[in-house]
């Protein structure tokens, strides 16, 4: 406690940031903008992949290729990547209490939502291009 | 960090010890949901990468995912997908700071599990109609 008296900063400042994800209201804000997006595009997903779900090669072709299925595909992956790597952080940081294995996780957690936010991406513009 | 001696502050008792609730288990449902949702974002890419590389491996997916392994497989993805969208939606009504009394709780509860079964009853029911 007399540490207080002897320091300059104020209690806020000195605790600021240590918790165990070392970060504050910015994860908590992205994570609901994307999860309020996610409502109607994960509907939107949904439609999509009942009209693929008894569809051959150039069916399937023909609906992701679309325009409009292709932009919503896009949004709900790319909204879903970003919310998903945030929610992992957090069951990450809440059952991970060695330093270094947490750093390590958190990294494939990145590592994973990235690749699949990209290949996706990659995937749905390559089809929609023209295969 | 790992803790080496006693605490010395109040720490609050584990999970086991509280009587289950249907907050609680929806709660913890949110959590495994979300999880199992990360994870099945896997037969997305697969189906999509399946897709843009052709007819032939677009076919070999297709095969694996209309078996019935797979159907059972993407009827638990769809309930998870609407279990976790429901449970979402029941936090935003409780981040506005609205239904946190014990009644209105235990009914947004039961209405989230409800919800997703609904859901995903009537998405199953349009793929074997349709
Ligand atoms: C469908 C619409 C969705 C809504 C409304 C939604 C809503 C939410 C909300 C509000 C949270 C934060 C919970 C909290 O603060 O305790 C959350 C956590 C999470 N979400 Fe979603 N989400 C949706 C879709 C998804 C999808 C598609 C994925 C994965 C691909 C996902 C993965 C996760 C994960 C891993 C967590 C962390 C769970 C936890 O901390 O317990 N969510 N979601």
């Amino acid at each position: 406690m007399s540490k207080s008296t002897e320091s300059l900063s104020t209690p806020m400042a000195r605790v600021r940031g240590l918790g165990a994800a070392k970060s504050g209201t910015g994860h908590f804000w992205l994570t609901r903008l994307t999860a309020v997006a996610n409502v109607p595009l994960t509907i939107a997903f949904v439609v999509i992949v009942l009209m693929l779900a008894k569809a051959d090669y150039a069916a399937a072709m023909k609906i992701v290729g679309h325009p409009v299925a292709g932009i919503l595909l896009l949004l709900f992956v790319g909204s879903a990547t970003v919310h998903m790597r945030l929610g992992m952080q957090v069951i990450i940081e809440d059952y991970v209490h060695s330093e270094g294995t947490k750093i390590v996780l958190l990294m494939l957690n990145t590592f994973f939502a990235v690749f699949v936010g990209l290949a996706s991406a990659y995937a749905i513009l390559k089809v929609g291009f023209g295969g | 960090m790992a803790r080496t001696g006693p605490a010395e502050r109040p720490l609050s008792p584990h999970l086991q010890i509280y009587k289950p609730s249907i907050t609680m288990v929806m709660s913890i449902l949110h959590r495994i949901t979300g999880a199992a949702l990360f994870v099945g974002t896997l037969l997305l890419v697969i189906f999509l990468v399946a897709l843009a590389s052709g007819k032939t491996s677009f076919g070999t997916v297709q095969a694996i995912y209309g078996s019935f392994l797979g159907k059972l497989v993407l009827f638990g993805y769809t309930w998870a997908l609407f279990q976790h969208m429901c449970g979402g939606i029941r936090h935003f009504i409780w981040d506005t700071g609205a239904g946190l009394e014990r009644e209105t709780r235990l009914k947004l509860g039961w209405a989230t599990l409800i919800g997703s079964l609904v859901l995903t009853a009537l998405a199953w029911i349009v793929y074997f109609l349709g």
